[in-house]
């Protein structure tokens, strides 16, 4: 010790800077757990305020809230089949557009563009994520809808006509409208993830599926593709809570009529539409307490998509991480 | 000799900012008049909004001392405002009920002015003007009349050859005093629509496409061929969109909507008025009225003492000196906006009711 001062002298203040930084990690760490800890109690009271508000429709309605079909605000009759059936069909109409075209875009953005073009075409999926839904909305409206009504729908009706989705009047504006813009709205959401996603796929995965002497196609879907899947699940999730909560373009295009019918070319309504719609010349309590209770089912169906998507990130997430050590 | 000049450069920005803070609180202080100012606050109904801001901003030109804010939130909260005290006055296009109000504090209805619905369709190549009766208009939305050359509309438009078309019909999707009107005269005039669907705000609507607002409803109509769709006058007036003359069935002819002919349905329920303003004056006896039209109400307190400690007999007398002049003065602003004026017997009936009002139940506007 004596041979080396310095380390003495480096001994002295060592414990010092230790207690110091120690002081300031403690209250950072609480710090930060506290603004985390927010979020959640902000989830919470939002839950428990919808909850005690929408008390009187419960204690009303009950369970026949869930299964009711008429929406009659005259006669204070609340049902909210035709809502919950109006989010969950357009959004399923949307990821079923959705899905394969943003796996195609993730797809070529991660392994087949040529290296110059990859970032541009990246950075305007991700702008079209950024564009606001009004935006969509009354785009959706004066040219989509249009459109749909002078060329989709004769076309889908020609040539899917036998099935009971693509009959009955042809106005444009109605389910299929409100489908086709919330895909249009979920696509870069669910390739802008899926892209991250596949290219956090180690080189070694396709390496070695090219050793193996498979061809491109082949490296993409065993190597890449299988890899990837779980997190391109969590990608097109995100995908979907936002077409569930979707609220403006979707009143825009979709008729807003509460009822349930088989043809997309009929007019639907979702949960979020009604409540904007409606709430504010809402008077009657129990009219505003079921407007509440819609969404407080809309709460816990978006809640639970999210969860299940940030779960299935975080496995993938953790799969890598694994195949990189 | 660098961080030196660095600091004096800080030090004169510093300066420079504390004299320009300095001569601006200066001048506040020099500047603002000393006497106070009262400052009142209403929220509701979007349908006035406009015609209630440009009476703000006239009034505040004459009355530099009264601040007035309007927010247009919707009847529906301007109702829960000024019940909950937060307001000193609200707009509402369906009037309040006794058994709605607070118990033991009756809220004035103040009518301001007046509004109607057209009934707008989009016909391509159609020549001349589509007449309707109410009977029909409610058989196109209860879904009973879907094409355009049904004999029930061929009837009412013998010189009109209308086409063999599907009828596509909208209205608002969200709660409006529009929708309220419109299904108040529907109820007014056929039996089957009162019982089967009623009037409200929102309705459950046998038929038919929803679009969002006044706007959204233009829009479903100027886009669709064959449409028909209801709105306020003046968005019709605005975007061009045609709309019909209306069947008067009491002097049995058809009415074409203009502001004359809606101001005209006030005067056919005068004696009802003395009663209570608070009626409905769709479906009007009056030979020249359009038959959908409303009032749209002011709402005030009647004993305006129910604010507590925000209570103050000076601000209650701003508040009804603004009211008053906006039924008189003001009236003269509605035409250009496209709203009906208010009949001269109806401002007669306004000043009654201003005169109602009460501070510790003293009356604050005398003579």
């Amino acid at each position: 010790m004596s041979m080396f001062p310095h380390t003495f002298l480096f001994g002295k203040i060592k414990p010092k800077r230790a207690r110091k930084s120690l002081i300031g990690d403690s209250v950072f760490k609480n710090l930060t757990a506290i603004f985390a800890l927010s979020v959640l109690v902000l989830a919470l009271a939002i839950f428990y305020e919808l909850y005690s508000r929408s008390q009187l429709s419960i204690n009303e309605f009950g369970l026949d809230f869930l299964t009711g079909v008429e929406w009659d605000p005259v006669d204070q009759i609340f049902g909210a089949l035709p809502f919950i059936y109006g989010t969950v069909t357009s959004s399923i109409i949307a990821l079923i557009i959705a899905v394969p075209i943003s796996l195609g875009i993730a797809t070529y953005l991660s392994e087949l563009a040529p290296k110059r073009l990859r970032s541009p075409l990246s950075f305007m999926v991700e702008l079209l994520a950024a564009v606001p839904s009004v935006v969509y909305g009354l785009w959706g409206l004066f040219v989509m809808v249009p459109w749909i009504r002078d060329v989709l729908q004769p076309f889908l009706e020609s040539t899917l006509g036998f099935l009971p989705f693509f009959q009955g009047p042809k106005f444009g504006i109605g389910m299929l409208s409100g489908g086709v813009i919330l895909a249009i709205m979920i696509i870069p959401t669910i390739s802008a993830v899926s892209r991250e996603v596949m290219l956090a796929v180690p080189d070694t995965q396709r390496e070695a599926a090219f050793a193996l002497g498979a061809t491109r196609w082949e490296t993409i879907k065993t190597a890449v593709l299988r890899y990837a899947a779980t997190g391109i699940f969590g990608a097109i999730m995100l995908g979907l809570g936002r077409a569930l909560g979707e609220t403006m373009a979707v009143i825009m295009v979709i008729g807003n009529r509460p009822q349930i019918s088989l043809s997309f070319f009929e007019p639907a309504y979702t949960m979020s539409g009604v409540i904007a719609s409606e709430y504010i010349e809402a008077t009657q309590d129990l009219y505003l307490s079921s407007l509440i209770e819609i969404g407080l089912l809309l709460f816990i169906v978006t809640l639970m998509m999210n969860i299940i998507a940030r779960l299935l990130v975080w496995r993938t997430m953790r799969k890598f991480r694994g195949a990189k050590e | 000799m660098q961080p030196k000049s660095g600091i004096s450069k800080i030090t004169a920005i510093v300066t420079i900012i504390i004299v320009i803070g300095a001569v601006i609180v200066g001048a506040y202080y020099l500047l603002i008049p000393k006497s106070t100012t009262i400052t009142l606050i209403g929220a509701g109904a979007t349908f006035p909004q406009p015609l209630i801001s440009k009476w703000i901003s006239e009034y505040n030109k004459q009355n530099t001392s009264v601040v007035i804010n309007y927010q247009g939130v919707g009847s529906g909260g301007g109702i829960q405002q000024i019940k909950g005290k937060l307001v000193d006055f609200a707009g509402t296009d369906a009037p309040v009920k006794d058994e709605e109000m607070n118990p033991g504090e009756y809220l004035v209805h103040i009518p301001e002015t007046m509004g109607a619905v057209v009934v707008a369709y989009n016909m391509p190549g159609l020549t001349g003007t589509l007449k309707l009766d109410g009977e029909t208009i409610a058989g196109i939305y209860l879904g009973n009349i879907t094409k355009w050359n049904d004999p029930k509309i061929a009837a009412l438009n013998p010189e009109l050859s209308l086409p063999d078309q599907d009828i596509f019909a909208a209205h608002r999707s969200d709660g409006s005093g529009t929708t309220y009107i419109f299904t108040d005269y529907l109820s007014a005039v056929s039996d089957e629509w009162a019982n089967e669907v009623g009037k409200g705000k929102s309705v459950d609507w046998p038929v038919g496409v929803g679009a969002q607002g006044n706007p959204g409803v233009a829009g479903l109509v100027s886009q669709n061929p064959y449409s028909i769709g209801y709105m306020e006058i003046a968005y019709a007036d605005l975007n061009n969109i045609p709309y019909a003359w209306i069947w008067n069935e009491f002097s049995e002819v058809f009415i074409k909507p203009t502001l004359e002919s809606v101001s005209k349905a006030a005067e056919g329920f005068l004696e009802e008025m003395e009663e209570d303003v608070r009626i409905s004056i769709v479906n009007s006896p009056d030979p020249d009225a359009y038959p959908i039209a409303s009032f749209t109400y002011i709402l005030l307190y009647e004993e305006q003492n129910v604010y507590g400690v925000n209570a103050d007999f000076e601000k209650s007398k701003a508040l009804l000196n603004f009211i008053w002049w906006a039924v008189h003065e003001g009236q003269d602003y509605s035409e250009d906006l496209l709203y009906a004026e208010l009949p001269p017997e109806v401002v007669e009936i306004c000043e009654d009711l201003l005169r109602s009002i009460t501070y510790n139940g003293q009356p604050i506007i005398t003579g």
